[in-house]
């Protein structure tokens, strides 16, 4: 069988989940819905791993293979095939989503057990593997609008899971309703190379670019600016990002997948994918890394002063993803690409261990109330290490690598890029920073109350289950969270999932070490012949300059928190009194909530009301009544004819027989 | 001198027509009636139409006429001859007109079939043998449909004017008829709350005497509102 | 004879009646100039006949009687009715056939 075989396969396994878990899914006994659904993407990595296998027995210069089922949509010029392509790139993307997403409904299966969703749950968790794999795989811009589309929606589904909740239920919306923004910005852009190109297929499209485009010309900065819309919207970039940390509303598995390790990459793949045409535009590409590096600080800058762990973690994602943005826009596609493998890695790992703590606590997410959990989780504690330290850039860990990959190139392009790239290593102190500040906070120092319950064996239980946002109470029936709270000591496939994803976080990087092995430039490589920074190498010394000066930052960083963190306690205390105006503004996430409420929800809602009274009632409304009291009107004019007088019926009668009469004799004299 | 009959049969019939209509007195409008059927009578017989003429007489005069009678005996009248407003002087205007028109018609070159004396008679023309004969022959169907009319208005005729059980004349008959819908209400203005008030009396309901009630209770709902469709 | 004065007389009959019709009050009277109509039509229809020597005519002629008799029994019974209900025999005042 063909390496387009396993790729539909791949695709088949998870839809195949779901619908089997979704049309039974008052059925399912106990945890086998997610058992199923564990297999399904079980399945799904094993097909990719052979698809893999078989693609690397193709000659490089065959690499790029492509397989259609049916017309999907040939018609008016458009031909577009239900279409995948693989290659190098998404047999990368392809194994990173299927096997982080293994893992993750590893974890969940234990984590969900006694939610009363459980069941839908995994159907609409299938249902995302599915649409990113969607995604990663098509072969033509409609194929992956509708991947793109789907991933939006699942997005959606997952984020308000618990349905009941009026915050998660909001949040979904925001998520939505953002994600649409960016869907029209990737259909507009596809309407623009399909009108200058006349295809709609990645490979034909990528060969007539140089041809069919003026280089840097407005029409094909254009396109490319409106996928960055796309990029940006999926990927949660400054602007439009305000969506990713509501979206921590959802289950932590889903956080997890959606939000850390897949989803979010979109965007990066995205631009990755397109790196002919965003070549061919260096505005567009320079915008992209602008972007990218704003969001890298400004997310950084929020997750040191956000108190509910979950939201650092999501502010951390935004932050790694621009540094992942920065790096493809910017021509370190495999940089990029490496950098997002192991984000995805130890980012995963780290919100599965803040599933742990929080279940802990029975629900509460609030650093500020967890305290000294070191003795009551030890394997939490280490997973949080491992990923934090993965996270900061710390030797060897795998993120010190991704992340000094990325810097490393941009500095190489010097010029305006060193500033991106000194930006990077900003970034990356205060990565290092509130990563610890998180770890430190939760860890270390006194236990907390349910820490010492902990400790003596007990897991605490609220008596009222609440929601952790606002504190509204809440039940445990269908659509709020389940009466169950589960730690990774206790649960052994929790603990299975992350510790394969803490070995990853810690062994990930070895496939690319500058110097001694470049397996993940080189396996990239047949995908993006066609750029111009292709052959690119960055010299083995400076490289390891950057990556000196990355640990360096890292360990200093890691530093500064444990200062202010456990051996000067009042530290913090006393700087967010100095700095006290900072402190409200980074805490309102630099008011981004705000603008956009101001300057285009509200609007919008006004243009809502104004039609709705002016333009509905009056003219729609008039139309249509007024037709209909037209109508009216005259049959009531016309109604006066029936007097119900009987003469002057008679009259009338007698009246149109005279009439009558006179015509005929003067027509026939 | 068939002329001379001609003339005082046709004076006879345009007097009496006249008497129908002017005359005040609704019994002596039958009489007149009666008296211009007669006439007619003779004008059919100066057509050569016998059996037709011997019809008019037994049929029309004789049973029709006679029936008139006695529900004018039974009903009364006498009231006003005309009636007000416009059409007083604007109704003999308009038969006026007709008149003249046909008049016209007939004696100018309007009518170009009329033939000046008719045919050449034939001895049976009009006789009750050819009558007969085509009846069952060529207009055997119009002669059952008009027997089955004949049916049709007499069982008619019965159930009209038959009496109900139980009333008399001088009791008050009551209708019980609730005001039709307004166009407010309906399944969606009921879906938003408004229900109509259900009427306790009967809205509507008949005096004995004679003067316009039911008209107006079942009348004037409809007649305030637009949409009691 | 001249059949053209068959048909004035018939003429002028039927637009007595039809004046009738528009002046009387009385529904009683109303049938009776409808009668008039009907009769001036039988005249014309029997002085055609005479005139083309077709009997046709007055079988018409017979059919137009047994229709005003059918229609006189109908009217009158509808009068009755009329009148035992109490409702004024007045065609200006029975209008209740409208809208």
């Amino acid at each position: 069988m063909s390496t387009t075989t396993f790729g539909w396969l791949v695709l088949a396994c998870p839809i195949a989940g779901t619908m089997l878990i979704g049309f039974g899914y008052a059925r399912w006994p106990g945890r086998s819905a997610g058992w199923i659904a564990t297999l399904a993407i079980a399945l799904s990595f094993v097909f990719s791993v052979i698809a893999f296998v078989k693609l690397l027995g193709l000659s490089p210069d065959h690499r790029q293979v492509t397989s259609s089922l049916w017309d999907y949509d040939v018609s008016a010029g458009v031909d577009a095939k239900l279409q995948i392509l693989i290659d190098p790139l998404s047999i990368f993307m392809m194994l990173v989503v299927s096997g982080v997403s293994m893992l993750i409904h590893l974890y969940s299966v234990s984590y969900m057990t006694f939610d009363k969703g459980y069941s839908r749950y995994f159907s609409y968790l299938n249902y995302f593997v599915f649409s990113m794999l969607l995604l990663v795989e098509a072969g033509n811009f409609v194929v992956l609008i509708v991947g793109w589309a789907f991933v939006g929606a699942a997005s959606y589904l997952l984020i308000s899971f618990w349905y009941r909740r009026t915050t998660a239920t909001r949040a979904g919306i925001k998520a939505f309703v953002i994600n649409v923004v960016g869907d029209v910005g990737l259909v507009i852009a596809t309407f623009i190379i399909f009108d200058h190109t006349g295809t709609v297929q990645f490979l034909p499209v990528f060969h007539a670019v140089p041809h069919d485009f003026a280089h840097n010309g407005a029409p094909i900065v254009l396109a490319c600016l409106l996928l960055l819309v796309g990029a940006f919207a999926k990927s949660a970039q400054v602007p439009l990002h305000t969506w990713l940390p509501d979206a921590m509303e959802g289950p932590t598995p889903v956080s997890a997948l959606i939000h850390a390790a897949t989803m979010v990459t979109a965007g990066v793949y995205l631009i990755a994918r397109m790196h002919v045409l965003f070549e061919w535009a260096p505005t567009a590409a320079d915008v992209g890394a602008i972007g990218g590096c704003l969001t890298l600080v400004l997310a950084a800058t929020v997750a040191l002063v956000m108190t509910d762990i979950k939201r650092v973690i999501a502010y951390s994602t935004m932050s790694q993803i621009g540094y992942m943005i920065m790096g493809v826009c910017v021509g370190a596609y495999s940089a990029g690409l490496f950098h997002l493998m192991t984000h995805a890695f130890f980012k995963a790992l780290l919100f599965m261990a803040a599933g742990s703590i929080i279940g802990a606590m029975a629900g509460d997410q609030s650093l500020d109330r967890m305290s000294g959990f070191r003795k009551a989780l030890p394997f939490t504690f280490i997973c949080f290490i491992v990923g934090g330290l993965a996270l900061s850039g710390m030797p060897p860990f795998s993120g010190w690598l991704s992340k000094d990959d990325i810097i490393g190139f941009l500095d190489y392009r010097g010029g305006g890029f060193e500033v991106l790239g000194i930006v990077g290593y900003i970034g990356a102190l205060l990565t290092g920073i509130y990563t610890f500040r998180m770890i430190f906070r939760a860890f270390f120092n006194e236990p907390c109350e349910e820490a010492q319950e902990l400790e003596h064996g007990h897991l605490h239980h609220a008596e009222v289950p609440r929601n952790p946002m606002t504190g509204e109470e809440e039940d445990t029936d269908v659509g709020f969270p389940g009466p169950g709270h589960f730690i990774a000591e206790r649960e052994v496939p929790m603990k299975i999932a992350m510790s394969a994803l803490a070995v990853l976080a810690v062994i990930g990087g070895l496939v690319q070490i500058p110097g001694i092995d470049d397996a993940v430039t080189k396996f990239l490589e047949p995908t993006f012949a066609d750029s111009k920074y292709v052959h690119v190498e960055v010299s083995t010394g400076s490289a390891w300059v950057g990556l000196i000066i990355g640990a360096l930052i890292a360990i200093g960083g890691i530093t500064i928190a444990y200062r202010i963190w456990v051996t000067q306690r009042g530290t913090s205390t006393r700087l967010m009194e100095r700095f006290s105006g900072a402190y409200v503004f980074l805490s309102n996430k630099w008011y981004f909530d705000e603008i956009i409420d101001f300057a285009i929800v509200r609007p919008t809602a006004w243009v809502g009301r104004v039609v709705t009274t002016a333009f509905e009632r009056g003219v729609i409304g008039g139309v249509t009544d007024g037709t209909a009291s037209a109508v009216r009107a005259g049959g009531a004019a016309v109604r006066r004819a029936q007097t119900g007088f009987l003469r002057y019926y008679a009259a009338l009668m007698i009246v149109c027989v005279a009439g009558v009469t006179l015509y005929f004799l003067i027509s026939s004299s | 001198m068939s002329a001379v009959i001609f003339f005082i049969a046709a004076i006879g019939a345009i007097t009496g027509a006249f008497g129908v209509v002017m005359l005040r007195n609704p019994f002596y409008s039958v009489l007149a009636l009666a008296f211009h059927l007669v006439s007619l009578a003779a004008l059919f017989l100066l057509l050569r139409a016998e059996f037709v003429a011997a019809a008019q007489v037994i049929v029309y005069a004789g049973a029709v006429m006679v029936l008139y009678v006695f529900v004018v005996a039974y009903v009364g009248g006498g009231e006003q001859l005309t009636t007000r407003g416009a059409l007083r002087v604007l109704g003999p205007l308009f038969a006026l007109a007709l008149a003249i028109e046909l008049c016209i018609a007939m004696l100018g070159a309007g009518l170009k079939g009329v033939n000046s004396k008719g045919a050449a008679f034939v001895p049976g023309f009009g006789a009750p043998r050819s009558i007969g004969q085509l009846f069952l022959t060529k207009f055997l169907f119009p002669f059952e449909l008009a027997s089955i009319l004949l049916l049709v208005a007499a069982v008619g005729a019965v159930v009209l004017a038959r009496r109900r059980r139980g009333l008399e004349p001088d009791e008050q008959f009551e209708l019980r008829v609730h005001a039709p819908r307004p166009a407010w209400t309906g399944t969606m203005a009921e879906a938003g709350g408004i229900r109509l008030p259900v009427p306790e009396e009967p809205i509507a309901s008949a005096e004995p005497v004679g003067t316009a009630t039911t008209g107006d209770g079942a009348g004037s709902p409809d007649s305030e509102h637009e949409g009691g469709w | 004879m001249n059949i053209g004065w068959y048909l004035v007389v018939s003429a002028i009959i039927f637009c007595i009646g039809a004046g009738g019709v528009l002046v009387r009050r009385n529904p009683l009277v109303i049938l009776l100039c409808l009668e008039l109509m009907l009769n001036a039509a039988n005249l014309a229809l029997v002085a055609f006949a005479r005139m083309w020597g077709n009997e046709d005519g007055q079988i018409f002629a017979l059919i137009v009687m047994v229709v005003a008799a059918a229609e006189v029994t109908v009217g009158l019974g509808l009068v009755v009715a009329i009148y035992r209900r109490r409702l004024p025999i007045d065609v200006d005042e029975l209008n209740e056939l409208q809208g």
